[in-house]
Order: C-alpha cells, then structure tokens, then sequence
C-alpha cells in the first residue's frame, strides 16, 4: 500500500504540478486536489504505465452517477491505492 | 482536404493489422477561403488546422479500433511542434500509432510528413465516448466512405 501510495502521490504531484507534501493518503483527488476530469486523464495514463492496469474510470463513474458507489470510493488516494493493488493482483492471479 | 469544413484526410491509406497505427494523406488546396485570411496573398496551412489533421488520422484509427462504436474527441495536444510551413499544393503523409488505451480515454502519437520530410508532431489524448444523439454516427460513416475507410472490414453487416 504505502509503495503504491508513493507511486501515485508522486504521479499527481508531477502531472498536476501540485506540491508533494500536500498529498496525503486521505487526499480526495477531486475535492481536496482540484484536480478535474481532463487531468484524472493524464494522470490514469500513467497509473495504468506505472501499474500494467487498466483502470476502469467508466465503471467507477457510471457507478457514481447512478448512486451505486461514491467519489470517495475510488477517489481518495488511501481507497484508489487499494483499488489499483486490487487489480493488480487480480492480474497476476 | 477542405480544410474550411473540416475534412482534413483525403485517404486513408494503410491501417496496421495489429491496429496500432494508420497512414492517411491529405493534399492542401489550392484554393480554399481558410487562405483569404491565412494570410493574404501569403497562403500558409494554419498550425491549428495541421493539428487538426493529425487528430482526424488518429481518430480514424481510434474508430477501427472500436469498430465504429464510440466516437473519439479530441480532449489533449501536448508536445505539438509546428517544424516548417505547409503551402497549397503539398501533400501531407499523416501518421499516427497508439500509445495507451485506457477505460473510456486513448493517447496517441501522431506526426505528419511531406515527402519524408517531417513536417508537425504532437502527442494527442481522446475521450472515447458513446455516440451522441443525432446525426453524427451517419455522417461519420459517409465520410468513411468518402475518405476510402476500409468500412467492411471494420463495421458489422
């Protein structure tokens, strides 16, 4: 968990130009970090290069938008960390 | 190419089997009224519209790709470089070849040449989104066929 926080905290901070030490796991990429929908682009481009995955912003956004799940779900860092070791194992499994 | 509405590829030429890359080209005009201000008695090929250019390759592509299910939108250009003017007359040899597929999003990189000459470049991303309500999924299909976009091969019966 804290080697896949630190792989996407410093992907953040890099591809959203925001300061390193202002992300922390309880971070919500959205409402804390302003950061928008266009830039999550960029910034799942190199999760998934980073991690070998594929994230499933679709899903996660259908999801949200019928009620089923909430942004915090899958955007706080502490819970998107956990999501992407999930698929992680899941595709070396 | 008629770059005042927009058509930008004449042909597309080759679409990798492993669909990861396109060949299409498109000759500039000799006369179009992008040029009437663009610029008077100086006929230059606008830098925006060769971006432009590179995106419909990459889109075209994109389409093969998801078989005409989804239509790409152009959402980023990043690290577009402009390198030489583009005149009436000139034909462009516009290549593009995917970087990532991501869940609902591609990335590209994409580069035009005239004669082998390298001529802009740019890396582009596209949000890959259900097509809207409307028109737009015809028209794009007649302009498949007016650009010679192998439809059989990439669109059910």
């Amino acid at each position: 968990m804290s080697s896949t926080f630190e792989t996407v905290a410093n992907i953040i901070a890099e591809t959203c130009d925001i300061p390193r030490d202002t992300i922390t796991p309880e971070s919500h990429a959205i409402d804390d970090l302003g950061i928008d929908s266009l830039d999550f682009l960029d910034i799942a481009f190199a999760i998934d290069k980073a991690f070998g995955i594929k994230l499933p912003l679709e899903q996660w956004t259908q999801e949200v938008n019928e009620g089923k799940a909430t942004t915090e779900q899958y955007f706080v860092l502490e819970n998107l960390c956990a999501r992407i070791d999930e698929l992680v194992a899941a595709k070396s499994a | 190419m008629r770059p005042e509405v927009f058509r930008m590829i004449d042909r597309v030429v080759s679409i990798d089997p492993s669909l990861s890359k396109i060949h299409c080209q498109g000759l500039v005009p000799e006369e179009s009224s992008i040029f009437e201000g663009h610029f008077p008695g100086h006929p230059i090929m606008p830098g925006v519209l060769l971006i432009e250019a590179m995106a419909q390759s990459t889109g075209w592509l994109i389409l093969a790709r998801n078989r005409f299910d989804r239509m790409p939108f152009l959402a980023t250009v990043k690290e577009a470089k402009l390198r030489t003017f583009v005149v009436p007359g000139q034909n462009l040899d516009l290549h593009s070849e995917i970087l990532h597929e991501g869940s609902g999003f591609v990335v590209a990189k994409t580069h035009a040449t005239i004669e082998g000459r390298p001529i802009c470049a740019a890396e582009l991303t596209f949000r890959v989104l259900p097509w809207p309500e409307g028109r737009m999924k015809t028209v794009v299909m007649k302009v498949a066929e007016l650009v010679s976009f192998p439809l059989k091969d990439f669109v059910d019966a």
